[in-house]
């Protein structure tokens, strides 16, 4: 057990020293100077090359890497070469709106994800299951941010129920927090569900199809109660890896329903980093990203184990 | 974005029923402003970003001199000046009695400061040309400071008053970026990054006080996301609104008031003139006449812009309307064209950054080109790409590009900026100009320098940028249009 820990370990080491490296290349070789980003197109040569060794960018890009890599071990993720803040608090504050917006989204596809998936697979070929398969194959189909502008048509500027976009901070109160992360959340949350419940209903139905899903039926459970008890259950396995995945597109990958929703999130700040070329901002905020996308495998591993007892002996 | 049409079908019924709804009580005292884009930074002598100056400049920063809403010089920091025989020296005399927001001083000594700042050797002042000819800055007494030039500069007070001319002390000069502390009417009172600036009044202010208790600036870089929240009343200014087909819609709502101010935009095709076939001026001039203005300004600006026919802004006392020299004639420009050597015209390349004007411009300029045989091969560049291959590199052909920085004809006599133009009579002038402090000699001087410009064809003068502002009938005394970059809320007001 402390001999597989300590080379999933190594592997974990080895994959983010490499995603560093690789990271940090390919983004440098992009085309653009933060610099004369900043500077703009009446500045003189000679101003540009002074912000240049203000910034460090007159380095080698070695010598930059191994003091970003140095740094990190540290906890130091840089200062932004345009914000001229540190990398880490930036990123902090911009989680504390990404992150609940992710859990937030990941919670609704979740609720609405689940019973439709278990509806559609006990209703299988009815008129039920037929209409949510159609609605998932639109949920699907159709893009968030189209979602989003709906959302926004409807329940903001014609209904005047939520706020067109924006965030008032959590200092404003827990609830109008969440209250202007609904729509959003509603946006992400939508084609999330509609990929999760097809995956709960296929799972579900090969399930269904097992031999010990007969025995149940055989020794006396009724269709409902063996659907419950043993068929959920057992296709958890397939539904907690998307959640997996999921979760980690949700909260890197909502960069356009921030635009959409003009949120202070990590979506933006890399958007924003990208196009003004803050290169220290876009390795660090990638890394984190790794790091976190790595990490939420891991946690969807243990619980793979905690619903399928024989993968916890197995290892 | 093939639903867009499908989508406005929808806003309009939408904005139909949305006036049944009551208006919310809004408090008289605040304002939220939105603009597009979001300043890297807070300190405008560091940096050429819009958005610094679009939220700071005389709100919370002033410099000895300042731009009026018509443009005009006036008055700032300094209450007046006086001018040496030679013109090269120039005395100010402060207002006494202004205080910075953390309470310290500014006198004469913050002035020697800011100035010799921006000057420095190791200056990373966007601007720092302004200050080329500033020799010296001296102390008299805390409320009189002479500046020195090395030669004449009948720009100078022009100059000052740019956002990158501002006064910023020494005692927080270390953590301006983030918490800027200026002399004007309102107070930096925090900064949600990516997301809004909160400004307060400053009671203490030496002039005029505002009228406002507080402003918001939001920042919302989507065109339908600033669509959205316009609508819902989200916020009640939109400075700079960045989606033009939707302005009809706001004229036809009471609740909304339109400005469709100009801005000081030159947007051109820009031509390496050092790239053959463009080093040939009848080619240039072929150029010019293949291009139909207006249907640019209405393709792809639904309407809003002023032609113009040089690098001048239309609405400057000094513009001289030179559109005639390069009037749509493309039978003309076939003609120029086969005189040039090329009758079956030529290849070239059209390089364009990411505002709408460039992409949507781009894609009508190339249409129109190919009328006469030029064959202009679009690529779609992001702003940093840009800068290092036509602006910095120089490879490119065509490239349309909106030059924001008021009063910039100076360009033109900087022979290895990136359009290549090397005229040494036109350097000359330039020169002439900067040493004429003669308000008619200028004139005259300007005139002849636009006409340089227009009849060498250096680039393709296609509008002047406009600067479209949407805001709650109610607010008055907003700068309709833009001689600088700037939002200034010193003297807004809401009705009632």
């Amino acid at each position: 057990m402390l001999r597989y820990s300590l080379k999933r370990l190594l592997s974990l080491v080895i994959s983010l020293a490499v995603a560093s490296l690789v990271i940090f290349f390919v983004i440098e070789v992009a085309p653009g100077d933060p610099a004369s980003f900043m500077l703009g197109i009446n500045a003189q040569p000679d101003t540009v090359a002074a912000l240049r060794s203000e910034l460090g960018l007159d380095q080698s890009k070695v010598e930059r890497y191994l003091s970003w890599v140095g740094g990190m071990l540290q906890g130091d993720f840089g200062t932004s070469y345009t914000y001229r803040s540190p990398v880490s608090t930036m990123v902090a504050d911009r989680l504390w709106v990404s992150l609940p917006l992710a859990i937030y989204a990941l919670a609704l596809s979740t609720l609405i994800a689940f019973p439709a998936g278990i509806y559609a697979a006990a209703r299988r070929g009815k008129a039920g299951d037929m209409a949510v398969m159609g609605a998932t194959q639109l949920g699907v189909a159709v893009p968030n941010f189209w979602f989003a502008m709906m959302l926004v048509l409807i329940f903001a500027i014609n209904l005047r129920w939520f706020g067109a976009g924006g965030f008032p901070g959590w200092d404003k109160g827990v609830w109008a927090g969440i209250h202007a992360l609904t729509l959003p959340a509603i946006a992400l949350a939508l084609p999330q569900a509609a990929i999760l419940a097809r995956v709960m209903r296929s799972a579900l139905l090969d399930i269904l199809g097992e031999d010990f899903m007969r025995t149940a039926r055989a020794k006396g459970l009724s269709r409902r109660q063996a659907l419950w008890r043993h068929g959920v259950r057992n296709a958890l396995i397939p539904v907690l890896t998307i959640i997996g995945l999921q979760f980690s597109f949700l909260l890197a990958g909502s960069i356009i329903i921030e635009q959409v929703f003009y949120l202070p999130g990590l979506g933006r700040l890399v958007f924003q980093a990208i196009s003004s070329r803050d290169l220290i901002v876009v390795e660090s905020v990638v890394m984190l990203l790794v790091f976190a996308v790595i990490t939420v495998n891991f946690l969807v591993d243990l619980a793979y184990a905690a619903v399928d007892p024989r993968l916890r002996s197995r290892t | 974005m093939q639903f867009l049409p499908f989508k406005r079908g929808i806003v309009s019924a939408l904005a139909l029923s949305a006036g049944l709804f009551a208006t919310q009580v809004m408090a008289q005292g605040d304002i939220t402003v939105a603009l597009q884009l979001e300043p890297p930074h807070l300190d405008p002598t560091s940096a050429a970003a819009g958005a610094i100056d679009s939220v700071l400049y005389s709100n919370v920063f002033e410099g000895l001199t300042r731009f009026a809403s018509d443009g005009a010089i006036i008055p700032g920091l300094a209450e007046s000046w006086e001018i040496s025989e030679d013109g090269l020296e120039y005395t100010f005399k402060l207002h006494s009695g202004v205080t910075f927001h953390d309470g310290t001083a500014m006198d004469a000594e913050d002035v020697k400061f800011s100035l010799d700042r921006a000057r420095a050797e190791d200056s990373v002042n966007a601007q720092k040309a302004l200050f080329a000819d500033i020799a010296d800055v001296t102390v008299i007494d805390p409320t009189t400071v002479k500046v020195t030039l090395s030669k004449q500069n009948g720009n100078l007070l022009f100059n000052l008053a740019w956002g990158d001319a501002v006064i910023v002390a020494p005692e927080s000069i270390e953590n301006i970026k983030q918490m800027p502390i200026g002399t004007g009417a309102f107070k930096f009172a925090g900064w949600v990054q990516g997301d809004k600036i909160d400004l307060v009044k400053n009671p203490d202010y030496w002039g005029t006080p505002a009228t406002l208790d507080a402003a918001t600036f939001k920042f919302i870089s989507d065109p339908t996301a600033a669509f959205a929240a316009v609508m819902a009343e989200d916020v009640d200014v939109f400075a700079g609104f960045p989606a033009p087909e939707n302005l009809p819609q706001f004229d036809a709502d009471p609740r909304f008031q339109v400005l469709r101010g100009s801005s000081e935009g030159e947007t051109i095709l820009s031509t390496n003139n050092k790239m053959p076939p463009f080093d040939n001026v009848k080619v240039r001039k072929a150029l010019a006449h293949a291009i139909d203005r207006q249907a640019i300004i209405d393709g792809a600006m639904f309407g809003l812009g002023t032609p113009i026919g040089t690098h001048f802004a239309p609405h400057n006392p000094d513009y001289v309307d030179l559109t005639g020299n390069s009037a749509y004639d493309p039978e003309m420009s076939k003609a120029l064209l086969a005189e040039a050597g090329f009758p079956d015209g030529f290849e070239t390349t059209l390089k364009l950054p990411p505002p709408s004007y460039a992409r949507r411009g781009g894609e009508i300029i190339a249409a129109q080109l190919a009328q006469v045989g030029i064959k202009a091969e679009i690529s779609n560049l992001e702003w940093a790409q840009w800068l290092e291959q036509v602006f910095k590199g120089k490879d490119y052909g065509l490239t349309i590009v909106s030059h924001t920085e008021p009063f910039d004809i100076g360009i033109y006599a900087r022979p290895d900026y990136y359009f290549q133009y090397d005229n040494p009579d036109f350097q000359a002038l330039m020169e002439t100009l900067n040493g004429t402090t003669d308000p008619a000699k200028r004139s005259e001087l300007l005139a002849t320098a636009q006409t340089t410009i227009s009849e060498d064809y250096v680039n393709g003068y296609l509008f002047q940028l406009a600067f479209p502002t949407v805001a709650n009938a109610k607010v008055q005394g907003l700068w309709e249009n833009a001689p600088t970059q700037a939002t200034d809320l010193t003297g807004v007001s809401w009705a009632e």
